[in-house]
């Protein structure tokens, strides 16, 4: 019988803690003269491999693998010896780099004396209040920088008054992170892919997609780009190197990783950026994610909308570090928190990301701060479990629209009447894409079949074809607006 | 930090009982015979890894303990042909690596993922089927992560107990959207495993991991694929169907054998692959023998055998001469000690193959 060559978590965890001082296990109770050990099983010496050459497979290994065995105690002194050549006490020379002894039995604190600041550009008045180290903004730019964030704020208002009307079965606004989602959207370029989490329709009207399209999805017809498949505002837009947008939390950030991986090997002059709220980070994909793309160096930027709630619950009862941004240095990755109520802050920062991530090829983290200005979606109530006068504050004294507003029109770039012109033909044009949307035929009962595999599998085929008899013996069951 | 030779564990020292356990094979007519080479199942994966870098630039192959090689030796040779970028550790971290995957797959590539033991595929349970499964599907097509393969070893091992012994496919296969596949033999493993490479699905494929190093038979060197969604007639008979996978394949063959003695004569059906699986095969042969038995080593409460079960009988009602028997693991955890007991093994087999004809 073979020998089989099996890992035991268990084992694993018992050896890490046995650990000695010099940082080197003791394999010799593995048994090394065993005569059972595989030959094509050698054993990896501790430590970082990718700084070394491998071990050299086949025949040799064999002697590889029992010579490594039984020169462990050799092994052990001559790593000794090697602290020693390298000043001696002061340093363990451990996988991963050195590490300074120390008498002094000090714990690191929890938490820094000082919270990490917040980065802004703009005060609350709207005036710029450091001179050089932001990203210059064209007129044109940020013209389209304040329309976005108007049309964003004003589509959805409009299409949660049509949810409440019946007219649409589901929505979720994204008042009061206008700034992260447009700043962060004009921060990057085309061919950057945005992996989304949900409250960041922002990113995807920037990038092109019509009020239209938006209605389209939302209405779940025919024209819809993902098939009226998904709940309300799940958007989807491959034109636009937009991701479908998923409902589980924080399931795209490995998945981002994956994709930023893609573009580091082919060369690309891209990035990946994805979202995530506060709540996302208790998700071990959040983990995952973010130690994956320090380990693999993938060229991607984490932007965590830190909106103070997941529905109900507040940051203080979902973590106690200091918010997200504390947590890249522990993952390996450069990280910045920012005001999420300033757009240019927002672009500034995560532009400044944009071109680390590509030049240096590594992940970054940003942290904005902003507030959920509105309920959790169409089905929460947040006045259950917070202050109106909270959710005011945030609304009027810190609207990152209006104090985008005062920015742009201190520049001479906007006025009364563009604010005017510009509202009422957003109006017009979203009323009219949920008219269309609603009078557009849903889509065909293929649908429901069709993309599950590239092909039609023969029990799709025939629950498809069994589907049709039933509607035809009972019709009066099923929407009639469906095509069949 | 690689620890991988601290997660090693050497079973043989372990285990108590060694049963005897052979493999199935039979002549794929897919299979041209020339410059076959003989090998055992975990080469034979190697061989398809090698052969699945080497034609697609946009290949990569990842997971825990890869780099070196992998702890059952699949990824062998590998990182130091193709070069570290293709062919890397990752953390340890399921979800980590199967979300990593959907993603590489996303955007083009040929995503090869490993995960270690089929016993730790829960975590990523997730990613495989919110993610994966419906990834095409509620993009309304406009992306897919059909280059997706997740490669993982089930089953049991004599001494695996827990956590190194599972054989969890039948969770997977209540996923709309994933295709799961378990080979019998190095040369079908290395057939399937290029198609499920190539296959424009994302794919779970199981191997059976006591045959990693037992099982040996010829394998063509060259570069070939295996349908996927084809089950195969691997022994034909008259009296009664057995349908089963992967390594249950060999133990049923046996049993087979020993009721031939009998004066039963038994047909044996491969599946190979679970879901979309290919239930006219099953049917045309229970047709034709009138009974049906279904042997696995998951438990039998809700298992790949009651669906089998179910569908054979809505297609075959009238023609079953006896209930559909089911030979399978015990509705327990796997066992350490019990193994011997908990095992469909070959007499249990037997005994249900005499009770369904004498039925």
């Amino acid at each position: 019988m073979a020998n089989w060559v099996i890992r035991s978590r268990t084992i694993v965890h018992h050896l890490h803690k046995k650990m000695g001082s010099l940082g080197i296990l003791n394999l010799s109770s593995w048994n090394s003269t065993s005569n059972s050990f595989h030959s094509s099983s050698p054993t990896m010496p501790l430590g970082d491999n990718h700084g070394r050459p491998h071990a050299i497979f086949g025949d040799s290994a064999t002697h590889f693998a029992v010579r490594r065995f039984k020169s462990t105690e050799a092994e052990r002194e001559s790593d000794a010896e090697y602290i020693n050549q390298d000043g001696g006490d002061q340093a363990l020379d451990f996988p991963g780099g050195k590490v300074e002894f120390t008498s002094e039995m000090n714990f690191i604190t929890e938490s820094a004396d000082k919270r990490v600041p917040c980065y802004r550009v703009l005060d609350d008045n709207g005036e710029v209040i450091v001179s050089n180290n932001f990203v210059q903004v064209r007129k044109e730019v940020a013209i389209k920088m304040y329309s976005d964030m108007v049309t964003l704020q004003m589509m959805d208002n409009i299409f949660y008054e049509a949810q409440r009307q019946g007219r649409i079965s589901f929505y979720l606004t994204t008042l009061g992170e206008e700034a992260i989602n447009i700043g962060s959207a004009a921060a990057l370029s085309a061919d950057d892919l945005v992996l989304p989490q949900y409250r960041e329709p922002g990113a995807l009207l920037w990038r092109g997609f019509t009020l239209q399209e938006f209605a389209n999805q939302c209405l779940g017809n025919k024209e819809d780009k993902g098939k009226a498949r998904q709940m309300p505002i799940h958007y989807v837009s491959k034109k636009h190197n937009y991701f479908a947008v998923s409902s589980p939390i924080a399931t795209q950030l490995p998945q981002a990783v994956g994709a930023a991986y893609s573009l580091k090997m082919e060369g690309k002059n891209a990035c990946v950026a994805t979202y995530i709220g506060d709540g996302g980070t208790s998700e071990g994909d959040f983990h995952a994610a973010m130690n994956f793309a320090a380990v693999l160096e993938a060229p991607i930027i984490f932007i965590c909308r830190n909106n103070g709630w997941a529905i109900s619950t507040p940051i203080e009862e979902q973590f106690r570090s200091d918010g997200i941004v504390v947590r890249g240095r522990a993952y390996g990755i450069r990280s910045i928190r920012v005001d999420g109520s300033d757009a240019l802050a927002v672009l500034s920062a995560i532009r400044t990301a944009r071109e680390m991530a590509i030049s240096e090829q590594r992940p970054i983290l940003v942290e904005a701060l902003a507030y959920r200005v509105g309920h959790h979606s169409t089905s929460d109530d947040s006045t259950k479990y917070r202050s109106v006068n909270e959710i005011e504050y945030w609304k009027t004294a810190r609207n990152p629209v209006n104090r985008f507003r005062k920015w742009i029109e201190r520049n001479g770039w906007w006025c009364d009447k563009d604010e005017t012109e510009h509202r009422s033909s957003v109006k017009k044009q979203l009323l009219q894409a949920i008219q269309i949307a609603e009078k557009t035929e849903k889509p065909s009962i293929e649908g429901l079949f069709s993309d599950v595999y590239d092909h039609l599998p023969s029990n799709l085929q025939e629950q498809e074809e069994q589907l049709r008899e039933t509607i035809r013996s009972h019709p009066k069951d099923y929407p009639s607006d469906v095509p069949v | 930090m690689a620890t991988s030779s601290l997660r090693r564990l050497r079973f043989g020292r372990l285990g108590c009982w060694v049963p005897r356990r052979e493999f199935s094979t039979c002549d794929d007519k897919v299979v041209v015979q020339q410059n076959g080479k003989s090998m055992n199942l975990y080469s034979a994966i190697n061989q398809a890894l090698h052969i699945a870098l080497e034609t697609d630039p946009r290949a990569y192959v990842f997971g825990e303990d890869v780099g070196f090689g992998g702890v059952f030796r699949c990824t062998t040779g590998l990182a130091d042909r193709f070069g570290k970028s293709r062919v890397f550790n990752t953390p340890l971290c399921e979800q980590g690596i199967v979300g990593f995957g959907i993603g590489l797959a996303a955007m083009g590539n040929r995503a090869i993922a490993e995960i270690q033991f089929a016993d730790y595929i829960f975590p990523a349970f997730d990613q495989i089927v919110n993610e994966a499964a419906k990834f095409r599907y509620r993009s309304g097509n406009q992306f897919n992560c059909g280059g997706l393969t997740i490669r993982t070893p089930y089953g049991a091992v004599g001494h695996g107990g827990h956590y190194h012994s599972q054989s969890p496919e039948a969770f997977f296969c209540h996923v709309p959207g994933i295709k799961v596949i378990i080979p019998r033999s190095p040369q079908q493993a290395k057939g399937l495993l290029l198609s499920c490479i190539r296959d424009p699905n994302p794919v779970v494929f199981f191997e059976p991991k006591w045959l990693y190093r037992l099982a040996v038979e010829e394998v063509p060197e060259h570069d070939y694929m295996l349908p996927l969604s084809e089950a195969e007639v691997i022994r034909e008979g008259r009296d009664i169907t057995l349908v089963g996978w992967g390594a249950q394949l060999s133990i049923m063959e046996q049993a087979c054998l020993d009721a031939e003695k009998e004066g039963i004569s038994c047909e044996l059906i491969d599946l190979k692959t679970l879901i979309p699986w290919d239930k006219e095969t099953v049917e045309a042969s229970v047709r034709k023998t009138g009974r049906l038995l279904i042997s696995h080593e998951a438990p039998v409460t809700g298992g790949f055998g009651a669906e089998i079960s179910a569908s054979i009988v809505e297609r075959c009602f009238l023609r079953l001469e006896a209930p559909v028997a089911r030979v399978c693991g015990l509705d327990t955890p796997f066992p350490l000690v019990f193994e011997p007991f908990y095992m469909p093994t070959k007499n249990k087999i037997l005994d249900a193959i005499k009770s369904t004809v004498n039925y």
